[in-house]
């Protein structure tokens, strides 16, 4: 602090700092924490709390492990979360190699503004595009048919609708971190893993992805989280039978009433995407000051 | 040599279905907007009509869920610039040891899923007697938005050369003149683009709005709400005007970044 004084003198730091305190000490803390308190309590009618029945428990998240239909749609979310992170890495890592080691200047400042121009557009757009193409009778059924792949439509909306809308919704996610790592490998790792005979998928398996590892764990990590904290995707392309653990928090809110109950599912889900967090950076050493950029 | 051209044929291949990828849901999200049918759909071309552009232009919902959107995003601005801003100052000044935890925690924003800061917020304003609306929506998304106005500013920080404050201190300025006229110009390009990234990130924000948005409806809540309960092609048309308005300002800002830097 002395130094912040220093250097700005008293009236701005103090300023300064309030700003901070104010966003870490009212905006991130205090709601945490009024919610780990709104989780680890029963939820009661309002002339009850603070009674003898007002006590701390981890019954709110007992339940959840109790409960098969909200313990099964837990664990679908974490592997189907695990899956869009695959499935986007599959799709991006191709891109990002040719990003960063066979494309020209041109071609690489062509081709970053074609991939970064959707990601400006509104993640609620894009799953719409989605739900447009993947209709009933919409076009990607119609093509199929014509080129006669298929017979009948495919009925897409469920976990191939949220799976296709996801993987699309976070490429950018997990290209950037890919594309930054392959980038700073030097050519001549290649050439000579070349010339030494090696073939094209060992100097991928040995040179470059072991080079570009924090830049895979960072984008799996960022579409990790970001597909299990997802809401939109699987409320407009998924089917009742394609629930997502987000949906089932939000029902506690506004359709179940109890809040309590919401508040230890929620609980739960950010636990769990620390713990992917930081066990995948530690398990590449990682830090985390390098992620967030 | 034949392997390796293979490889480049299946390379440039791989690139063409990838942009093809990027782009044909858009342009099939656009195009519907043109088509007669009801339901928003290129198969089959019913006819070329203007008339959903026209729909959408008579929604008075549309238009009032637009302006809540505007009206939130100018709010998250004003909160956020100042706010990361001075985030980033305090972060540069703490030592090693501090900065590190103080980093983790000012960070941990982008880390939390979406729908958990929306319910959090939620759940501590409820103790204190205020339920969703504009306020917590412009709290909520300010809670991420400043994280990342935290790091772009952060990052222009580090390339500041702070003998010139030091010179300017030399020179007789005040600690307050020195900010305003040294610092403060620096930062201005990091400023302008962490007040434009604001402005989309809070605009094109759902997970976190939607729980704290109490019974207002910003313009993603109005376009979900429509898929779920009675899509026409107006909502593309809407669609359309949003990406092309998008594009442009996003190939404006490249252009101008660039001749820039040029």
């Amino acid at each position: 602090m002395g130094e912040l004084k220093n250097r700005f003198g008293p009236g701005l730091s103090t300023i300064f700092v309030t700003l901070v305190i104010f966003w870490l000490a009212g905006m991130v803390l205090a709601p945490n924490l009024m919610m780990i308190d709104y989780a680890l309590r029963p939820n009661l009618p309002p002339q009850a709390l603070g009674g003898p029945e007002d006590t701390y428990s981890l019954a709110n998240i007992l339940y959840l492990a109790g409960e098969p239909t909200h313990r099964a749609i837990f664990f679908k979310t974490i592997w189907a979360s695990a899956l869009v992170a695959g499935v986007t890495f599959l799709v991006c890592y191709p891109i990002a190699f040719w990003l960063a080691q066979r494309a020209t200047t041109g071609q690489l400042a062509v081709a970053m503004l074609l991939i970064i121009i959707p990601f400006f557009i509104n993640e609620v757009l894009r799953t719409l595009a989605w739900f447009i193409i993947l209709a009933y009778r919409g076009p990607l059924n119609s093509a199929l048919m014509n080129i006669g792949l298929i017979d009948a439509p495919i009925r897409w909306q469920g976990d191939g609708g949220v799976l296709a809308a996801m993987v699309y919704a976070y490429i950018l996610f997990m290209l950037l971190p890919i594309y930054n790592a392959i980038e700073s490998l030097e050519k001549a790792q290649i050439e000579a893993a070349r010339d030494l005979g090696a073939p094209t998928w060992r100097i991928h398996t040995r040179v470059v992805i072991p080079h570009a590892k924090a830049g895979i764990a960072t984008g799996f990590v960022f579409t990790f989280m970001l597909a299990a904290g997802s809401y939109v995707a699987p409320a407009l392309l998924g089917s009742p039978g394609s629930r997502w653990f987000t949906e089932i928090i939000y029902n506690w809110f506004f359709e179940g009433g109890d809040w309590n109950r919401g508040a230890a599912y929620a609980l739960v889900l950010l636990v769990l995407c620390l713990a992917v967090v930081l066990v995948t950076l530690k398990l590449v050493r990682v830090n985390l000051t390098d992620v967030a950029k | 040599m034949r392997a390796e051209s293979i490889l480049r044929a299946m390379m440039a291949l791989y690139l063409g279905v990838f942009v093809l990828y990027l782009f044909a849901p858009l342009v099939i999200m656009g195009a519907a907007a043109f088509n007669e049918s009801r339901f928003p759909t290129v198969i089959p071309w019913q006819g070329t009509t203007l008339e959903w552009f026209s729909a959408m232009w008579a929604d008075a919902a549309m238009w009032r869920s637009l302006w809540t959107s505007v009206l939130i995003a100018v709010a998250v601005v004003v909160i956020v610039v100042p706010v990361g801003t001075a985030a980033a100052l305090v972060l540069t000044s703490l030592h090693a040891r501090a900065r590190g935890v103080a980093y983790a925690v000012m960070v941990s924003p982008l880390l939390t899923p979406g729908v958990v800061i929306g319910i959090s917020t939620l759940i501590l304003w409820r103790q204190l007697g205020v339920g969703g609306g504009i306020f917590l929506i412009v709290l909520a998304q300010s809670t991420f938005i400043i994280s990342y106005v935290m790091l772009m500013v952060m990052a222009r920080l580090q390339r500041f050369d702070r003998t010139q404050e030091e010179a300017a201190l030399g020179l007789g300025a005040s600690r307050m003149m020195v900010f305003r006229r040294v610092l403060l110009p620096f930062l201005r390009p990091a400023l302008l683009a962490s007040g434009g990234l604001a402005v989309l990130q809070s605009i094109e924000n759902y997970n976190t709005t939607l729980f704290v948005r109490g019974f207002e409806t910003p313009l993603t809540v109005f376009i979900a709400t429509k898929v779920r309960t009675g899509l026409t092609p107006a909502v593309n048309a809407l669609a359309l005007i949003i990406i092309l308005a998008t594009v442009i300002g996003a190939i404006a800002y490249e252009i101008a970044r660039r001749r820039k830097a040029a």
